[in-house]
């Protein structure tokens, strides 16, 4: 108990850490102290005595993107480690589930096509079209018998219908332009991070967070399947809506903020398995704070290694992500021996 | 009495699998369920454990129709294992034993005392304290057996119900397994295909056909030579060697062949 506190403590400072470090990367130069007296003066403490331009750049560029990276990595890990569990499938993951695709659509069809004129934001679209293509597929699976494997295959179903519109409307209807912008959303990008998408991504995050830790002992029990999670005393209906539908929204959510980032939701919980086991009460945390730090150093590298043009985040994750995740399975796969 | 099914029918693809079925297995002895295959052994269990909601006819534990209790409630008293549970999660058999803990645990709350003590307990019965820290991956057929045995001791039930537990297992494993299940002392229902080990190990029988009851009772009752000829089409020669109302089963030929064999 006490050597898992330990390392949960140990998680945390490297995360804190990782975000105070990453902040200070980029064209303006800025140190770690610049950065906790911006962020000690806007929590109401003294003045810092920086210029306006640094100040901004921490407090409105930086800070919110690097925040937001870090909520973005610990959501789309945490929903991966959730739907690989319940669905019984190392593949599965908020892709997987058309759920990002779904939200792209949306997207894509607020920017190019003017849906909802002008009353809707981009994220908004994007929420909405995640929200349907979440509610397709359940009834797609509903109808098809709702057991696991069908749920997977109606979300595949799902994920290839939404990706064929968004196709559809760029190809059609868009001009060069707007193609290379919805094309860099559609790679996922935190280049757009505000305060409000903090916000929001953090609370949503918190509030799935929750659900999924409280039904950690369920999702253990999903190990053998459906039916002996049933005969160990689980509502196995229940609780899988309740755990589609937490991790459906904070995708929505994050993926409304950041577009498609890919990667994360599928590898960064088979790492975190390999770190500390297969038992949620520790492998949940484990994947958000793993998620967290690896996408804060991602996006780091993202925006800084060729600038000043910036890599979509999505791109880099993988580039990134792959050579890494193949070392981690390796090593494991030689200390099982 | 404990759990007990009353008139239980299940149709599935309009097939009647149960057919009015009713079994009251004896408080601490072990029943076995009987039958060629297609006979409803696997549903019927399915049925007794609550996994299966019966179209008609109801299955109570303690009078109470289970369908009435809560999922948690009946996994703290009936504890099940599969024909052959498989798991991709690289679970430990310390982690395996330990999901049996799942419906006494309360959500966010860590492992009391009485659950590490139940999940030692179990891995001690099952003869598995040595392996606990070996994963589930390189277990053999009888070790796997053994673990979802062990884990389903941790339930702490009184109600056990075993799904054929002895297919793929080797000779002495299969008698290992069987015994292990004697000498616990719980209520079983075990569905079993070799009617030699149901002679050996079950207090009583219940024989299956096309999702009907066809008899039960003691083994030294119900398995006839000419029950056997009746419900599985094989012809065997039974005889009680040791005189304790537990048959021996040999079984001759199938009377199909024999029948379609010209007569000599």
């Amino acid at each position: 108990m006490t050597t898992s506190l330990l390392r949960g403590a140990a998680g945390l400072g490297t995360l804190l850490l990782s975000v105070a470090l990453a902040i200070t990367i980029g064209p303006a130069d800025i140190g770690v102290t610049d950065v906790w007296s911006v962020v000690a003066g806007h929590l109401g403490g003294d003045a810092h005595g920086l210029t306006p331009i640094r100040d901004g750049i921490v407090w409105n560029l930086r800070l919110p993107r690097t925040l937001l990276a870090a909520v973005c990595g610990a959501g789309l890990a945490v929903c991966g480690a959730v739907m690989q569990s319940l669905l019984r499938n190392p593949l599965a993951d908020p892709f997987v589930l058309g759920v990002s695709s779904g939200a792209s659509t949306g997207a894509v069809a607020v920017v190019v096509l003017g849906v909802g004129g002008g009353a809707l934001s981009v994220s908004g679209g994007a929420f909405a079209g995640a929200v349907c293509s979440f509610a397709a597929m359940l009834l797609l699976s509903h109808t098809l018998g709702g057991t696991t494997d069908r749920v997977v295959l109606s979300g595949v179903a799902a994920m290839q219908l939404f990706s064929a519109l968004t196709s559809f409307i760029v190809v059609t209807s868009a001009d060069a332009e707007t193609t290379r912008g919805v094309l860099f959303w559609l790679l996922g990008s935190l280049g757009g991070a505000g305060w409000n998408d903090v916000w929001i991504c953090s609370a949503v995050l918190v509030l799935a967070l929750a659900v999924c830790l409280g039904h950690a002992g369920t999702l253990d029990a999903f190990a053998f399947g459906q039916d002996t999670a049933s005969t160990l005393g689980v509502d196995t209906t229940r609780a899988r809506l309740v755990l589609l539908c937490a991790t459906a929204l904070l995708t929505a959510a994050l993926v409304a903020a950041a577009g498609a980032i890919g990667f994360v939701g599928l590898v960064l919980p088979h790492a975190a398995r390999a770190l500390v086991g297969p038992g949620h009460r520790r492998l949940l945390p484990a994947a958000a704070l793993g998620g967290a730090v690896f996408l804060v150093w991602i996006d780091t590298v993202a925006r800084t290694v060729i600038e000043p043009q910036e890599v979509p985040v999505g791109v880099m994750t993988s580039l990134v992500g792959v050579p890494a995740f193949v070392l981690v399975l390796y090593r494991t796969r030689r200390s099982r021996r | 009495m404990t759990l007990a099914a009353d008139r239980v029918s299940r149709a599935a693809d309009g097939r009647l699998i149960l057919d009015g079925v009713g079994i009251c297995p004896p408080p601490g002895a072990v029943t076995g369920l009987l039958g060629p295959n297609g006979s409803g052994k696997s549903t019927l269990l399915r049925v007794l454990c609550g996994v299966l909601a019966p179209a008609s006819g109801v299955v109570t534990l303690d009078g109470r129709p289970l369908a009435d209790l809560r999922r948690r409630d009946v996994a703290r008293r009936v504890a099940v294992v599969e024909q052959q549970a498989d798991t991709l999660v690289e679970l430990t058999v310390a982690d395996v034993v330990r999901l049996g803990r799942t419906p006494h645990r309360r959500a966010w709350a860590p492992l009391s005392g009485a659950d590490e003590r139940a999940v030692h307990d179990a891995l001690e019965r099952t003869g598995l304290a040595d392996r606990a820290d070996r994963t589930w991956h390189t277990l053999s057929g009888g070790e796997r057996q053994r673990a979802q045995i062990a884990r389903a001791l941790a339930q702490e039930p009184r109600e056990l119900l075993l799904d054929e537990p002895t297919n793929h297992l080797d000779l002495q494993h299969q008698h290992d397994l069987l015994h292990l299940v004697r000498e616990l002392g719980v209520t079983s229902v075990v569905a079993l295909h070799d009617l030699n080990l149901a002679a050996m190990y079950c207090d009583h029988v219940v024989v299956l056909r096309q999702g009907r009851v066809v008899v039960a009772g003691t083994p030294g009752e119900v398995l006839t030579e000419a029950l056997i000829a009746d419900v599985y089409g094989v012809r065997a020669a039974v005889t009680d060697p040791d005189a304790d109302g537990r048959p021996h089963i040999r079984v001759l030929g199938t009377l199909t062949r024999e029948r379609a064999a010209p007569a000599r």
